[in-house]
């Protein structure tokens, strides 16, 4: 599209692509410099009330989400539509062309160019030419004139799009964000031991959404390394329906689990001072898990029993073992140490009870719907392609023009590349001494 | 032997190598070239097998995961896929001139590992770290720095000799120094491989940390220095194809944009905060 309008202009052109560049580069660094999303009073005790509300006003405590970062985004994608716009018409000319059209004087111009001689006749020449032309993948096309026959072949004539692959590919993760921000929400929620929920928060504006289904947290478990770090969270998870379980499955961090395009994600954990208890009875097969405050009673009606934690040996920053009553209908409760989450069997009542005591956790779990991250992913693989394509490949032609002469045939063979001249020329050379030997 | 004591020869193999390349450069005698090449691959093959013994020293503690996941083993890295890459031009371009230059960079990797006071321990990872992520986002950005490293150093190179050219006293430096547009070429080369690598390194994060967290992008300090980085080599990029910018101002450019790098990997870790902390200890 040759439009000469000079608003049309601006916007197609290059500069202004260098200068929203050079603007989104150095106004990000802002926003590393100082903190984000901290509250007001943040930024009055550390640069003063004046400072502060400048920065309110220039909507410096949240820069990325702006309006003045967001339209020089939007700007950058508006250059990039219009660039290609304005451009893209003469590239794709460039990728139409048929080279049989170029004229004989310019094929003898050319830089890169060889030519022999050959005792065959015009039409055998050309024949055994084109055969291996395409021997060499090479496909030709021919065009007779009066005294001379042009033969054309051409490799890569689409990679000439490779700049706008790559353009396109921004424009393609512009949309997937867009999507995201617009159809998706980021948020948390906690959910203790044992309790589900079906309301999460979201980060931003503090609003609360229902999430259509409930999330239950089975149990949840920290492991540690000799040293005391951390090593793993894992929680245990079901998804629930209208009450009945539709899924369960553990997630720990870099493992999330994904129902209904909602996604959670192991974030934190909250420890509290009660316990759960898991009692099963091994004939029966009957089975309870409660909450068990600490030094409270607790009671398990159907089988009669009564227990409770009465004290909980800690290490560094976790319970390691813990000590419980446990009761029948009748007859003194029984005491003693059991380790934390571990299986023991206790003999009450003539029953054999299997018992298995942890301290209670929350799990925290970030929540997060974004509808467009497959848009941004496969504008990232249109990206990388792009650039290999923009970089490393190129669009090679060759023309072959055949002439008679006394004696047989005269040729002149000659090509061109758009990109990587000396790596087309190796191919070229090696190209015109086989046709030369035939 | 431990990986530490091959890490060790390593530095010193380089610091060598460098005065050979240097030697040679200024003295223009072809058999210390070779030998400076050949030294740079005997420290290579060094720094290899320390990096796999440091792998598996790493299993026989029980954390097995590869020698990628502090400061130290990250710049011990650096310096491996800085000699890679700097080894592959040479072969390339059939000069080692580019050493002189490239392998002080190398060097200064390693002294900064050896020797500075950060933890050089075999860690445990955190558990945001337990990812097959780790490996392709970590090789992916290192191969883009050191491909950035290189173009940097041939910049220096680059202005280095058209600052001797006024001067006739040094006039010698016209023959020391490979011609400027050779210099130039290579330098484009290395950004875009550089530019290639960096956004499949910003890539891989992006996706790792969609994994981890539940969001691609969410302006870390990291994040953005990298994305930072980019923009300045995609600026020179098209400054150079679309407005024809060449010689001293892309030069200046390859440092610039070595130093982006350089804040991206190192100075954010120190003084700026962000979920990247792990880098620092």
């Amino acid at each position: 599209m040759q439009n000469n309008n000079s608003l049309w202009q601006f916007f197609a052109s290059v500069k202004l692509a260098l200068v929203t560049l050079f603007l989104i580069a150095t106004t990000s660094i802002i926003g590393t410099v100082i903190p984000q999303k901290e509250p007001f009073q943040f930024y009055v005790s550390q640069y003063g009330p004046k400072t502060a509300q400048l920065f309110a006003i220039l909507d410096i405590p949240d820069m990325y989400n702006s309006w003045w970062f967001i339209s020089l985004l939007f700007l950058l994608g508006f250059n990039l539509v219009i660039c290609s716009v304005d451009r893209f018409p003469g590239v794709w000319r460039q990728i139409k062309a048929d080279g049989l059209q170029v004229g004989a004087d310019r094929i003898r111009k050319m830089s890169t160019q060889k030519s022999w001689r050959s005792d065959a006749p015009v039409s055998d020449s050309v024949l055994s030419i084109k055969e291996l032309l395409k021997k060499h993948g090479w496909q030709a096309a021919e065009k007779q004139t009066d005294n001379e026959t042009v033969i054309f072949s051409q490799k890569g004539s689409w990679t000439r799009t490779g700049v706008y692959l790559v353009h396109s590919s921004i424009l393609v993760i512009f949309l997937g964000a867009i999507i995201g921000s617009l159809g998706g929400f980021k948020g948390s929620v906690s959910i203790p031991e044992t309790m589900s929920r079906d309301k999460v928060v979201l980060y931003d504006s503090r609003e609360i959404v229902d999430l259509g289904f409930e999330i239950r947290c089975n149990s949840f478990a920290i492991e540690f390394y000799e040293n005391g770090m951390p090593k793993e969270y894992t929680s245990s998870l079901t998804v629930l329906e209208n009450g009945t379980e539709v899924l369960t499955r553990d997630i720990e961090v870099n493992s999330p689990l994904t129902y209904k395009g909602i996604t959670f994600y192991q974030s934190s954990y909250e420890a509290y001072q009660d316990f759960v208890v898991t009692a099963v009875n091994t004939e029966t097969g009957s089975r309870k898990t409660v909450v068990s405050p600490f030094q409270k009673q607790t009671e398990w009606p159907e089988e009669n029993v009564r227990f409770g934690v009465i004290n909980a040996k800690v290490r560094g920053q976790s319970i390691v073992s813990i000590k419980i009553w446990f009761a029948g209908e009748n007859g003194p409760p029984s005491t003693m140490w059991l380790d934390e989450n571990s299986l023991t069997t206790l003999d009450e009542n003539n029953r054999n009870y299997q018992v298995r005591v942890k301290q209670m956790y929350a799990t925290g779990l970030q929540v997060a719907k974004d509808p467009g991250v497959w848009w941004v992913y496969i504008g990232c693989g249109l990206m990388l392609f792009g650039l290999y394509v923009a970089f490393f490949m190129s669009h090679r032609r060759i023309w072959v023009l055949v002439t008679a002469s006394d004696k047989g045939s005269a040729m002149v063979m000659s090509g061109s590349a758009n990109k990587n001249r000396p790596g087309f020329e190796n191919v070229f050379d090696t190209l015109a001494s086989d046709l030369e030997r035939t | 032997m431990d990986s530490s004591q091959l890490l060790g020869i390593t530095t010193f193999t380089f610091l060598f190598a460098s005065f050979l390349y240097i030697a040679a450069l200024v003295f223009r005698t072809e058999n210390m070239g070779k030998a400076a090449t050949g030294f740079t691959i005997i420290a290579l093959l060094i720094l290899t097998l320390g990096l796999g013994l440091r792998w598996i020293e790493s299993y026989q503690l029980g954390i097995g995961h590869a020698p990628l996941t502090n400061m130290y083993e990250s710049v011990v890295f650096f310096a491996w896929t800085i000699i890679i890459f700097y080894l592959g031009i040479e072969w390339k371009f059939k000069t080692r001139t580019i050493g002189a230059f490239a392998l002080p960079l190398a060097f200064l990797a390693m002294a900064y590992a050896s020797f500075a006071p950060i933890n050089r321990g075999i860690n445990p990872l955190v558990p945001a770290l337990q990812s097959n992520w780790l490996l392709a986002h970590v090789i992916t950005c290192f191969v883009g720095y050191a491909a950035f490293a290189i173009a940097a150093a041939l910049g220096i190179m680059y202005l280095a000799k058209t600052s001797f050219a006024g001067k006739s006293s040094v006039d010698q430096s016209k023959e020391l120094l490979p011609p400027l547009a050779t210099l130039e070429d290579i330098t484009h080369k290395c950004m875009i491989i550089g530019f290639i690598w960096l956004s499949a390194g910003i890539i891989t994060g992006a996706i790792w940390a969609n994994s981890a967290w539940g969001t691609y992008w969410s302006w870390d300090p990291k994040e953005t220095w990298s994305l930072i980085t980019w923009f300045v080599y995609a600026f020179t990029l098209h400054a150079r194809y679309t407005r024809g910018i060449k010689g001293k101002t892309i030069a200046w450019l390859s440092l610039v944009g070595f130093i982006a790098v350089i804040f991206t990997y190192y100075g954010v870790n120190f003084l700026l905060s962000g979920l990247h902390s792990y880098g620092s200890s």
